[in-house]
């Protein structure tokens, strides 16, 4: 125990000795969750459209007056010519060409149906979606208007009427939406990379070689390593959790004791990974590298931006040995939905063995003679 | 003069062969170096996407009738739904999410078929997981198309007066993600490999000492540290020309413009880059802390301010002014604007003055902070 507790105290020196690694470390979390939350923001407004009026009559200006009136739309033009419209969004100035036909609103009265076209930039998948079906929608309303008029007294009550309610977050804030991931990467990130550098330095600049020599075990040497990191990333998770609370009025929803019983245990399992990185390199360069290789394919398919079911069923198979995808379910689960102990027992177990089978490998891996 | 000059040139070769050496030696960092924008490639062509596909619903069936019972069918023989479970209880709901285990309930009320059968109005109760936005819509839009669609089967009579929207999608038909996130990824892996490696390689020999060794030699110090880029910059072409080919042959994403104009201005691009990490590089006296700043002070923006990930209008007004010092998002513009839409030089010649504007910037900089001495 008490070899232990020296190493211990020697990584903790070597650690606040290096003032610019401390700073960063801190830093970076920060600054990051105070910026991404702001950047990461899909909520579509203003979106440019160029409007292409081959009609001019007066359903046409009712359509319009319309939608410029909804405050989803900004009008950048307002021709007769399509090709002039086409043209603003060659160059990025429009999203959005609406068309309307010469003869539209005789269309409309005699043949009971008027045709407009929507031209959509769909290089942004998302937005175009969105801006389309934005525009939908004003379409079937400028009808309903149309209908009242024309056929007073027209029973529109009739059919399926749907209501809609989001839970956990009812304003469909994208910040609170994506907070709770954003602090899993974060920390993540940090230990993870920090934990994977660090044996693989002693490596480069031979000092693994005095520790080699000494009959501390491998079981210590390890701990030592893990340890400090896994307190410096428990401190920058409750810092992330202080921000999310007083800056962007997160009130978590469950029970933090289990939440932080959860995050201890995983952090085991990133640090270990790192560990076991660093055990397989010997460079930092390498180390840095085959870790960022992983932290990125990690990320991306931890379900954050992109969901987990929507993938094939190959990566669902390979997202159930993902340790992000895990943190990122419970953090949401615990903070903003309010599960329990109970709720969460699955990913608990999962996680648990991943620490275990990642830190036995790495001790396994680390050989003192070479 | 001349003698000097072959000499200068013979020096030179053989800077770049040692750093080549250095390079080649390390065949994990280079297997990643070539692995990485395969992979990111493929996977966000063929795992990550926006569209929904079997979410797993619940349904609360309070009527238990006809009617219900094949909107229900409807829904779950859809591609883009799973339907778990169907219960009678509504409490159900709240423990399915908690558990995490659907994205959405549909409750059905008591008198569904009767009320749809008399020409009353009936409700259906959709409960969405507003912890993942997008989805969320995207569910309520598809889940609201199926009932209109059960909805019209049912009645016959045809709808007087109607706008009929057709709706045309430019450059990207089927809405595929490739479009968007072909461009991002080269930004990206360029960015990696010559901030980030230019970086952490330079500030390698001043931790290693060998830096020292190199300034002693009779070469010009500045041609020190340009032959360490060179390398750098073979391999960030290689990795150019492999993600085009993945683009191309793999994800049929066609390069619509001028290929060589697109390689041309990825090769000023990649210059930019180099003398950002050269930058980088004069200012870290440790690799740790290198890696680190060319993380933040890169990859972070890259990723988050290019308008890769999220749409730049929307950004508040302080991070829209800030995102026009990120290089990428100049080269995310024009890989855009040639690739995609096939645009010419005249489109994009501001943004390619801008790249190369900040790449002399950076240049320059660093070819003054460069210190000949070290400490």
């Amino acid at each position: 125990m008490s070899t232990l507790k020296v190493l211990l105290k020697k990584e903790f020196r070597q650690i606040f000795r290096n003032k610019a690694i401390l700073a960063i470390s801190f830093m970076m979390p920060i600054i990051q969750f105070l910026i991404l939350p702001l950047a990461a923001n899909y909520e579509t407004k203003n979106i440019n459209l160029a409007i292409v009026d081959h009609d001019r009559s007066s359903l046409s200006h009712k359509l319009l007056t319309q939608i410029t009136g909804s405050g989803y739309f900004k009008l950048v033009d307002y021709s007769s010519s399509y090709k002039q419209a086409y043209q603003l969004v060659e160059t990025d100035k429009s999203d959005l060409i609406l068309e309307i036909p010469q003869g539209f609103e005789r269309n409309l009265v005699r043949e009971n149906n008027g045709k407009v076209f929507i031209a959509v930039n769909a290089i942004n998948g998302t937005k175009a979606m969105v801006g389309g079906n934005y525009l939908n929608g004003i379409i079937a309303e400028t009808n309903k208007n149309i209908i009242t008029e024309f056929m007073p007294g027209a029973n529109l009550d009739q059919g399926i009427e749907l209501t809609t309610s989001y839970w956990f977050n009812p304003k469909l804030n994208y910040k609170i939406a994506l907070i709770p991931g954003i602090l899993a990467i974060l920390v993540t990130m940090i230990g993870g990379f920090l934990c994977a550098l660090n044996i693989v330095k002693e490596k480069e600049s031979g000092t693994i070689e005095q520790i080699n020599v000494t009959p501390i075990l491998k079981r210590d040497f390890i701990l030592g390593k893990l340890i400090p990191f896994w307190i410096l990333a428990m401190i920058v998770f409750t810092i992330g959790l202080a921000l999310a609370y007083f800056v962007y009025d997160i009130v978590p929803q469950g029970n933090l004791l289990v939440l932080y019983c959860f995050i201890a245990v995983y952090l085991l399992a990133v640090l270990g990974f790192g560990l076991l990185i660093s055990t397989f390199c010997n460079s930092q360069q390498e180390a840095m590298f085959l870790q960022f290789f992983f932290i990125m394919i990690f990320i991306l398919m931890g379900g954050l931006f992109t969901s987990i079911d929507s993938m094939p069923d190959w990566a669902k198979v390979l997202a159930k040995i993902n340790p992000v995808n895990y943190i990122i379910n419970v953090m949401r689960l615990v903070l903003l939905k309010g599960s329990g102990f109970r709720d969460i027992l699955p990913d608990f177990i999962v996680v648990i063995i991943m620490a275990i089978v990642l830190n036995g490998w790495a001790v396994f891996n680390y050989k003192k003679t070479s | 003069m001349q003698t000097s000059f072959s000499s200068l040139k013979n020096q030179l070769f053989s800077f770049v062969r040692k750093e080549f050496y250095h390079v080649l030696r390390d065949k994990k960092v280079l297997l990643i170096l070539f692995g990485l924008p395969v992979v990111q490639v493929l996977l966000f062509g063929f795992v990550l996407s926006n569209e929904v596909k079997d979410s797993r619903i619940v349904i609360v069936d309070q009527a238990r009738d006809v009617a219900s019972r094949k909107l229900i069918d409807k829904l779950d023989a859809s591609r883009y739904f799973d339907v778990t479970r169907v219960s009678a209880n509504k409490a159900d709901i709240e423990s399915e999410f908690k558990e995490g285990r659907i994205k959405a309930a549909i409750v059905f009320p008591a008198n569904f078929q009767h009320d749809l059968q008399h020409g009353n109005k009936t409700q259906l109760q959709i409960i969405t997981d507003g912890t993942d936005v997008n989805q969320a819509n995207t569910i309520y839009g598809y889940i609201s198309s199926i009932v209109f669609d059960f909805a019209s089967e049912g009645s016959l009579q045809l709808v007087p007066y109607r706008i009929v929207p057709e709706v045309r999608m430019l450059y990207n038909p089927q809405l595929l993600g490739a479009p968007n996130f072909v461009p991002g990824v080269m930004a990206m892996v360029l960015m990696l490999v010559c901030v980030l490696m230019t970086a952490v390689a330079i500030v390698k020999e001043k931790e290693m000492g060998t830096m020292e060794i190199l300034l002693v030699s009779p070469m010009q110090p500045a041609l020190v540290i340009i032959s360490k880029a060179i390398p750098y910059l073979l391999l960030s072409l290689i990795n150019l020309l492999t993600i085009i080919a993945l683009s191309v042959f793999v994800l049929d994403v066609p390069v619509n413009g001028n290929i060589f104009l697109l390689i041309s201005v990825s090769t000023l691009f990649i210059i930019t880059c180099l003398s950002l990490g050269i930058l980088i590089s004069t200012n870290t006296d440790t690799q740790q802390s290198a890696m680190f700043i060319s993380l933040i002070g890169m990859l972070m923006p890259t990723m988050l301010l290019s308008g890769f990930m999220f749409p730049i209008e929307n950004m508040p007004l302080a991070l829209r002014i800030i995102s026009n010092i990120v290089p990428s998002r100049w080269y995310y513009t024009i890989v855009k604007d040639v690739m995609i839409k096939g645009a010419g030089f005249e489109s994009i010649w501001m943004e390619t003055l801008i790249i190369g504007g900040m790449g002399l910037f950076f240049f320059l900089v660093s070819m003054k902070k460069f210190k000949i001495r070290l400490a």
